[in-house]
């Protein structure tokens, strides 16, 4: 992508594999990745994430049939080396003979750009990254933070047409995590660049995404934007993966959402609704009277500014519900809770 | 502190009696029978005064040049090819390379004379191809021939153990930056061999350097160092001679693999 063009539109059709041990890694995958957004492929340890990137940048051959579209363009027989996509991994993938200016500088030199130009734009890069001061470094000598920004770097010097990010954080600590996660984002929109970013988190998901991808068993199970997935999950997967999901089970008599343990009003529940959904933050703590279920308290975790309960109430999960800190609670203590109907859901 | 490197001095003591008494003494003994015989010092600067010697140590330096060259090449290609690739019969094929390892020189000599000797196959084969019989056991092209043969299995398991751990990823990403095979090849799969090939290598040079059942068994007439000593020894029995030029050739030896170690070292440093 040179910056005047327009970035990237990807669209994947029939996309299958199966790999040569009989392995059925993805089933036939139909996707479409508009210019310049970034989308977040998210799903559990095994589902076909990392294996949908690898088609996409031409590291994986789809089954017969699949096809991948650059702008329109059939790209499948191309390997990587001709798509010009960046790819990030988790593992960093750095040059070790080389230094971090010569990691950055790599795709430049591959293409024969003259020494005054590639230099700049390796200095350009590095500015970009804010990490100038390690030019020279080699790259045993670079934390994990570091080590991915070079990453990065090397990636975006050469101006690929999309970026393809494979867990890029999963290999950091937490507060780093956090911190690069945020300036992945303001990267990624500062550019404009088409990107896909595989994670199984689903809080880096929701936090990069334009729009989220959740695969289950190599297929797909929803694509939305983060608020569609986590308000209208479409299926019981998506909406235990993402975030906690409370459920119950009942039936609906006379506008409202009859339990064992209670009913709760619910004027606009779907008739044969069996099963109603909650996220946590729509539970509130209640007196007896004004109580929608009654339950006990089998767990209560301190996280400092709150309190995680669960409340059993007579279902086979227990639900999940967090209480300002100051209040004590303990295991066994009876407990009434309101559910905010607006939050309430049914598949 | 103190009471630390005590302890640590005793257990080293061990090994440490165990190098003197086995490496050192041995060593400087050798040295020291150089000097005794009647033109002292002369045994040691004969090596670049005598013409014969001189020659004799750039020829065995040569030979053992082109044969670690010549096995890091085939070996780094085929062991990369036997690592990457499973076909029907690999495991089988791997095994079996571990077999010349097993033979003494004489049996490799033999083997080089079987192939390239007067009655050997390729002079067979190259009578009938074009009427010419080609022999060249007998020389210094059997004698690399021999020490290749032997060395590149051992370098093969080496290089096949170092491709094993060679990051994908990496050639993942160069390819991703547009470089091709080839250049992957060069950028990748050699730095991240390039350990494994020193040490093979440096196990290559030095045993073509010191080499002497398969020279013996070829002819005795082949101008390589340890010939030249085993002459010196049994034939002339100029013992200060045959010591003065062993200890030359174990340093000798010895400085060209740390040359080439530190060289080798400083390329990695320079580019990292
Ligand atoms: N080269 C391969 N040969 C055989 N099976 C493979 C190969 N690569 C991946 N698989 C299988 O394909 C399935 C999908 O793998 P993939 O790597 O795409 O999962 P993923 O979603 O990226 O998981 P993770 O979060 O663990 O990285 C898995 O069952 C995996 O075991
Ligand atoms: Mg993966």
């Amino acid at each position: 992508m040179t910056d005047s063009m327009k970035p990237l539109a990807i669209t994947l059709t029939g996309c299958a594999k199966t790999f040569a041990d009989g392995t059925k890694a993805l089933e036939p995958l139909d996707l479409v990745i508009k210019s310049g957004e970034t989308l977040v492929l998210l799903g559990p340890s095994g589902c076909g994430k990392t294996t949908t990137l690898r088609i996409i940048a031409g590291l994986e051959q789809p089954d017969a049939g699949g096809t991948v579209l650059f702008d329109g363009e059939d790209v499948t027989p191309l390997s990587i080396e001709k798509r010009n996509v960046g790819m990030v991994f988790q593992s960093y993938a750095l040059f070790p003979n080389m230094s971090v200016a010569e990691n950055i500088g790599y795709g430049l030199r591959l293409r024969k750009t003259p020494s005054a130009a590639l230099r700049a734009r390796v200095n350009e890069m590095l500015g970009m990254m804010r990490i100038e001061k390690l030019a020279d470094r080699r790259i045993d000598q670079l934390s994990g933070g570091q080590r991915q920004r070079v990453a990065l770097a090397r990636a975006l010097a050469v101006r690929p047409r999309a970026l393809l990010l494979d867990e890029p954080l999963t290999a950091l600590d937490a507060k780093l995590r956090d911190a690069l996660r945020i300036e992945i984002d303001e990267l990624l929109r500062r550019l404009g660049i088409t990107a896909v970013y595989v994670t199984h988190d689903q809080a880096e998901a929701m936090a990069l995404g334009d729009r989220i991808v959740v695969m289950e068993h190599g297929k797909v199970a929803q694509i939305g934007t983060p608020r569609d997935i986590y308000q209208r999950p479409a299926t019981l997967f998506v909406a235990d993966f993402i975030g906690t999901m409370n459920r119950v089970a009942g039936h609906v008599a006379g506008g409202a959402f009859v339990t064992s343990a209670g009913s709760i009003p619910w004027p606009e529940a779907p008739a044969r609704a069996t099963e109603a959904m909650f996220r946590p933050q729509d539970v509130s703590i209640a007196d007896d009277g004004a109580a929608h279920l009654k339950g006990t308290i089998t767990a209560a975790f301190f996280l400092g500014d709150r309190t995680r309960l669960a409340v059993d109430v007579g279902g086979d999960k227990p639900l999940i519900l967090e209480a300002a800190a100051r209040r004590d609670f303990s295991h066994g203590d009876p407990i009434g809770l309101r559910i905010d109907p607006h939050g309430l859901l049914s598949l | 502190m103190t009471r630390d490197s005590y302890r640590l001095t005793t257990l080293l003591l061990p090994a440490g009696i165990f190098f003197a008494a086995f490496f050192l003494l041995p060593l400087a003994q050798l040295f020291h029978i150089g000097l005794t015989g009647k033109q002292g010092w002369g045994a040691y600067t004969a090596i670049v005064t005598d013409r014969n010697y001189f020659s004799s140590l750039v020829s065995t330096l040569g030979l053992a040049a082109a044969t670690t060259a010549a096995t890091l090449i085939i070996s780094g290609i085929a062991g990369v090819f036997l690592q990457r690739n499973r076909f029907p019969g690999n495991g089988a094929l791997v095994a079996m390379l571990t077999f010349p390892l097993a033979f003494p020189g004489v049996v490799i000599g033999f083997m080089v004379i079987m192939l390239a000797g007067r009655q050997g196959l390729i002079g067979d084969v190259s009578r009938w191809l074009t009427g010419d019989k080609i022999v060249f056991a007998y020389s210094m092209a059997g004698l690399f021939m021999g020490y290749v043969y032997f060395s590149i299995p051992r370098t093969i398991l080496t290089v096949m153990a170092a491709a094993e751990k060679l990051d994908p990823k990496l050639e993942e990403a160069a390819r991703s930056l547009g470089a091709s095979t080839w250049r992957v090849v060069l950028d990748v799969i050699i730095p991240g061999l390039k350990p494994a090939f020193i040490s093979a290598g440096a196990i290559c040079f030095a045993t073509a350097m010191g080499a002497f059942g398969t020279a013996f068994t070829l002819a005795t007439r082949i101008n390589v160092l340890p010939m030249v000593i085993y002459t010196e020894f049994t034939l002339e029995a100029n013992i200060a001679t045959a010591a003065a030029l062993s200890f030359v050739l174990g340093a000798v030896t010895w400085v060209v693999l740390a040359v080439a170690r530190t060289a080798a070292g400083s390329t990695v440093a320079a580019a990292g």
